[in-house]
């Protein structure tokens, strides 16, 4: 299978990597090695097996709707790299107004 | 005249304690990020505890929505980057929501229509974003708070069937009636308890998306002014772009939304720190019979009441008015409720026991007229009033029988909405005026042995209309003798001078003088 | 080395908690230990050594006052820095975290702490656990005990060098595709995956939801049990968390297993062993016969698609539990002109190359027109390994297998072949696709580098597992292996 410079562009802009042209190449030809490898799994025939989801026989695991103390402000931002009052400060988004 | 195709998407925040995957409190208007935990804020190593409160609650609003439940149910993630999106993804539903294929019954003046609804399924909400300082003049800041990240939401998405601004409208206003009589929200969109998206596209064209609306009202002018839109366009045979719009509160317009640089892909896939959804029929009958009566019941139940449709729809929708309307039916009905009232300001005078009689309609008029309009002006639910349902009954009953005047019984309703008077006690004795309390006590043991008694300030607040002849009559006399130079000239045909005698009398009641009964009374002495 | 540091944790728990030995004296031991042979091996990250001593102390003082002791009581230990430390610098070895210090810990920390044991530091390990070599970690790789020029394995490469050095007693690591049986097998020890679901993983800094479980490591099978026991058990956090109660695996540990079978899959180890390994291997075999199981021969007939399925599940789930290093609420920030700007440049310098690479795979299989080719199909293979398990374990009790292909590589020697550093996970990865506890225990010493056996379980059978293994390492002897570093005398 074919992996693109535009389609390893998409996949980088999707994630929010950012690449060198050069490391967007050599990414391009790992991926397109590792998956072909990868693809394998398309030989067998899997009609009528379900996906794992999940390996546990778990079902409807809840909690009862009780409220519990918070953290407190200051824990919540004590790794905030950028912070105004009791808020996170990020450079503006460009809002509707 | 091209028909618009219109379907809308409704989120709706349900009021639980706490939140969707975690405990913190569900609580509006805390301090920013007070209400945040390493779940929410997605701290790394965090994981999810689905509440089971907000699935049965779920569970409530797709039952009244007549939605086929899942036996099987699971979240996806919703993966997309944003700052209100802490974890990077968003907990909700993708192929298997819990539930499908309902609908909802919509009324307006022209017709009486069945909206399908596609789905209702469960997700989280996101973080607060404000729009912070300027640093300079060209770079602005944004704010997050998460105290509303994770509060559990319900989309619910309609099968494009509406066709109307006004049934748009409709259907929101139904929605909403069904969501507060469940009591699982607000349903207040200027609060943010419910958010609408809408779609609509024309003779069944391409559709645009309005977002960004924020009243019910916008709702409907989005929706008109899109279809005007949409239909300049076409007359100059150009095409419906299919785009995301947003909706500007201050003109009434929707413009085109930012254009995005590629469509999103969300890549959902099952929740892996989430174990699915079997969803029993055990289960659903347990949260079926705790469904409350809804909103279409119970305005036909009103209406073979003999109200009229809009007056049913009034207190129907609004589920504490409805709440307060049977109450004071139960009030009617039950044995216990009398009046007690004395004929004369004499305590050894004949005391008389009415019972209430007020029906349906009465009632009915009373809440929709002066009632409402005082909660609509003070911007309360009668539950937060002071006023009770014998209360109401009781004073409606006064007024029927001629003790109170409309005027006054007017007057007396809007203090004890205020909490300016007190009302009956719980078994539902009011006096006239002020008793002596052992003959009181007396009367107690003969008649009513049951029956425990709350003094009325109703006497001292001197709104008693009285209705006494006995009384009346010697205040008139009273006036008569102190004017004895009017009444000569009235009785030489000076007729002007009945109102002037009318007048004094009235004063010396205290206003309280039964106007009718005071004119015959003075008539009947003058004529002596 | 002080001899002491040599001794078995169950030897020296009950010195502790009889007051024979202090919790401060050791811990000064394992310490200055620590000071002695970090500067060649390098299992830390983040050492907390002044709080390590206070605790200690505590202990002492608490003990002298009669409290209970509990199960750990004042054992040294170290944790893998994917484990949440509230108020203690947790970064995944990854540049993205380098600072960050969480406001809470992970539930098995609190049951260590509970437990009496006392935290020496957060050890290294591959960044945010991927990898197989701990050379992935952003700082520096950790190097072997057993051959300093040699990987420890990984991604616990940190906790497995800690516990083979003599630095700590215990250690906790984390395993999604063999990340803790893998180092153990490296570095002599015992390295125990769970059953997914037996211990919680609220706190592990998540790489693969649906394959993340914390193992433990240990030098003989007896600590490995008391660690195990420990740290199991239900979490209401956890939604993923089994509700099984936990066995006495302690208590259980001598009880006579019965005459149990033992199957081996021909066609999975057809995929390549080094001929050490493969040696060793069928003397295990033997002696497992001699104990008076019966060994026999089974069929998974998907193994050798077992990798690929993982390498498309695994980066899947991880892309998405990475998503949230993004710069807003904690973690590194790179300035940025506008948020997207702030995105790629946090993200592009915040993680390594390996990570990076993971991201695009994972993002790549669940995007729009691959979805169901990758990431739909990975998941119907897993079934079909999953039922291969399910049906050998019909036959069999218990499989045994190599853990890895070969003993510890080179360091720098596999860094440049994505794909045969993928290959290291080979006799791990099936056996995490379905969930199933395994325990990595040394089948021998070969050329100076240890080889682990795998003991490989159906869902809950840790205990027969352990009772197995436990009469495995008394009859071969290996356990409480010393490396020569440990050999080196004081100075």
């Amino acid at each position: 299978m074919k992996v693109t410079a535009e389609d390893a562009l998409h996949i980088a802009q999707l994630a929010r990597l950012r690449f060198s042209p050069e490391e967007l190449e050599v990414l391009r030809q790992q991926m397109e090695s590792l998956l072909s490898h990868f693809s394998q799994v398309s030989e067998l025939d899997t009609t009528g097996i379900p996906p794992t989801s999940g390996v546990l026989p778990l079902v409807n695991v809840m909690r009862e709707d009780i409220a519990r103390p918070s953290l407190t402000v200051e824990d919540v931002l004590r790794n905030a790299p950028d912070r105004e009052g009791d808020c996170f400060r990020i450079p503006a988004i460009l809002e509707e107004e | 005249m091209r028909s618009p195709t219109i379907g809308l998407e409704v989120h709706v925040q349900l009021n639980t304690a706490s939140k969707m995957f975690c405990s913190c409190p569900v609580e509006f208007g805390a301090g920013p990020n007070s209400r945040v935990c390493p779940v929410c804020l997605a701290l790394p190593g965090a994981l999810p505890v689905l509440n089971r409160q907000a699935v049965e609650s779920a569970f409530t609003v797709a039952l009244a929505l007549h939605c086929q439940i899942q036996s099987f149910s699971q979240f996806h993630r919703k993966n997309y980057f944003y700052p209100d999106l802490p974890k990077g993804y968003q907990i909700s539903q993708y192929d298997v929501p819990f539930s499908r294929n309902g609908y909802l019954m919509v009324e307006t003046e022209q017709s009486n229509r069945r909206i399908g609804i596609i789905r209702v399924h469960m997700e989280e909400d996101t973080a607060k974003m404000l729009h912070g300082r300027s640093i300079t003049e060209h770079a602005t800041t944004s704010l997050v708070d998460f105290n509303r990240s994770g509060v559990p939401l319900l989309e619910i998405v309609s099968a494009p069937d509406i066709t109307s601004a006004e049934e748009a409208s409709a259907y929101l206003t139904e929605l909403r009636a069904i969501l507060r009589t469940l009591g699982i929200s607000s349903g207040n969109m200027e609060e943010g308890a419910l958010r609408c998206d809408v779609n609509i596209s024309l003779d069944a064209g391409t559709r645009a998306e309005v977002k960004n609306i924020n009243s019910f009202r916008s709702v409907r002018k989005a929706l008109e002014y899109e279809i005007e839109r949409q239909n300049a366009l076409l007359d100059q045979g150009e095409p419906v772009v299919q785009e995301t719009r947003h909706f500007k509160e201050s003109s009434g317009i929707t413009v085109s939304g930012r254009t995005k640089e590629e469509a999103e892909d969300y890549r959902y896939f099952p929740e892996p720190d989430l174990v699915p959804l079997e969803i029993t029929p055990q289960w659903i009958d347990a949260v079926h019979q705790r469904l409350p009566e809804l909103p279409e019941e119970r305005r036909r139940r009103l209406g073979e009441m003999g109200l009229f449709p809009a007056e049913a729809a009034t207190i129907a929708n609004a589920p504490e008015l409805a709440r307060f309307f049977d109450k004071c039916l139960l009030v009617v009905r039950t044995d216990n409720y009398v009046i007690v009232s004395r004929t004369g300001i004499n305590p050894d005078s004949a005391i008389t026991v009415s019972p209430f009689t007020a029906n349906a309609k009465e009632i009915a008029n009373w809440l929709l007229s002066d009632i409402l309009k005082y909660l609509n002006e003070s911007d309360l639910t009668i539950d937060q009033t002071k006023l009770t349902p014998i209360g109401l009954v009781a004073m409606i009953q006064q007024n029927k029988d001629g003790r109170i005047s409309k005027t006054k019984a007017k007057e007396l309703v809007t203090a004890a909405l205020q909490g300016k008077v007190m009302q009956v006690g719980e078994k539902g004795i009011l006096t006239n005026f002020p008793l002596d309390q052992d003959k009181f006590d007396e009367f107690l043991e003969h008649k009513t042995a049951t029956v425990t008694a709350t003094i009325a300030a109703i006497g001292s607040m001197g709104l008693t209309q009285i209705s006494d002849p006995e009384t009346i009559r010697g205040w008139v006399q009273e006036v008569l003798a102190q004017n004895p130079k009017e009444q000569d000239a009235y009785r030489l045909g000076k007729d002007t001078l009945f109102g002037f005698f009318v007048g004094q009398a009235m004063k010396r009641s205290g206003g309280k003088a039964n106007p009718e009964l005071l004119n015959r009374i003075v008539r009947e002495e003058l004529g002596k | 080395m002080n001899p002491l540091l040599r001794r078995p944790a169950h030897e020296i728990l009950p010195m502790l908690s009889r007051g024979e030995l202090s919790c401060r004296e050791l811990m000064e031991i394992s310490l200055d230990w620590v000071s002695q042979t970090e500067g060649r091996i390098h299992s830390f990250l983040t050492q907390d050594g002044e709080r390590a001593l206070a605790k200690a102390s505590a202990l002492d003082q608490r003990r002298a006052k009669g409290e209970m002791p509990g199960p750990l009581f004042g054992l040294p230990v170290a944790v893998k820095d994917n484990l949440a430390t509230k108020g203690l610098r947790t970064t995944c070895g990854s540049r993205i975290l380098e600072d960050f210090v969480p406001p809470y810990s992970a539930t098995v920390i609190e049951r260590l702490e509970q437990g009496g044991a006392v935290l020496l530091g957060k050890t290294n390990c591959d960044e945010f656990a991927m990898g197989s070599s701990t050379e992935n970690s952003a700082f520096f790789p950790t190097r072997n005990p057993w051959d300093l020029e040699r990987v420890p394995g990984g991604s616990s490469g940190g906790s497995a060098a800690a516990v083979a050095s003599g630095q700590a007693f215990l250690s906790l690591g984390t395993d999604t595709g063999g990340s803790v049986r893998q180092p153990a097998s490296f570095c002599g020890l015992c390295g125990f995956k769970p059953t997914y679901g037996r211990v919680s993983r609220y706190g592990l800094i998540a790489f693969a939801s649906s394959l993340d479980q914390v193992g433990a490591f240990a030098r003989n099978v007896r600590d490995c049990a008391l660690l195990l026991e420990t740290i199991a058990g239900h979490d209401p956090l956890d939604s993923t968390s089994l509700n099984e109660p936990v066995p006495p695996y302690l208590r259980e540990l001598e009880n006579n297993p019965g005459s149990l079978r033992i199957g081996f899959a021909s066609d999975w180890l057809a995929m390549g062993l080094a001929p050490e390994v493969e040696r060793t291997f069928h003397r295990a075999l033997d002696t497992l016969r001699g104990l008076g199981f019966a060994i026999e021969s089974i069929s998974l007939p998907h193994s050798h698609y077992a990798l690929p399925t993982y390498y498309l599940i695994a980066p899947a789930e991880a892309s998405a539990n990475l998503a949230r290093f993004d710069g807003i609420r904690y973690g590194l920030r790179v300035p940025g002109e506008n948020l997207k700007d702030l995105y790629q440049a946090t993200r592009g310098q915040g993680f390594g190359a390996e990570v990076k690479r993971r991201i695009m795979l994972g993002t790549y299989a669940l995007s729009a027109g691959y979805r169901d080719a990758f990431y739909l199909k990975a998941q119907q293979v897993r079934t079909l390994i999953r039922r291969d398990f399910e049906q050998a374990f019909g036959a069999v009790d218990l499989i045994a297998v190599p853990t890895a292909p070969s003993t510890a590589f080179r360091l720098g020697e596999k860094v440049d072949d994505p794909l045969a550093m993928y290959m290291a996970d080979l006799f791990t990865i099936p056996i995490s696709l379905a969930g199933l506890p395994s325990l990595s225990l040394p089948m021998g010493v070969e050329g100076g580098l240890p080889v682990g056996l795998q003991l490989v379980g159906p869902a809950l059978a840790e205990s027969h597992i352990l009772q197995a293994a436990w009469r495995f390492e008394q009859a071969t002897g290996l356990h409480d292996l010393v490396p020569p570093l440990a050999e080196v005398p004081r100075a």
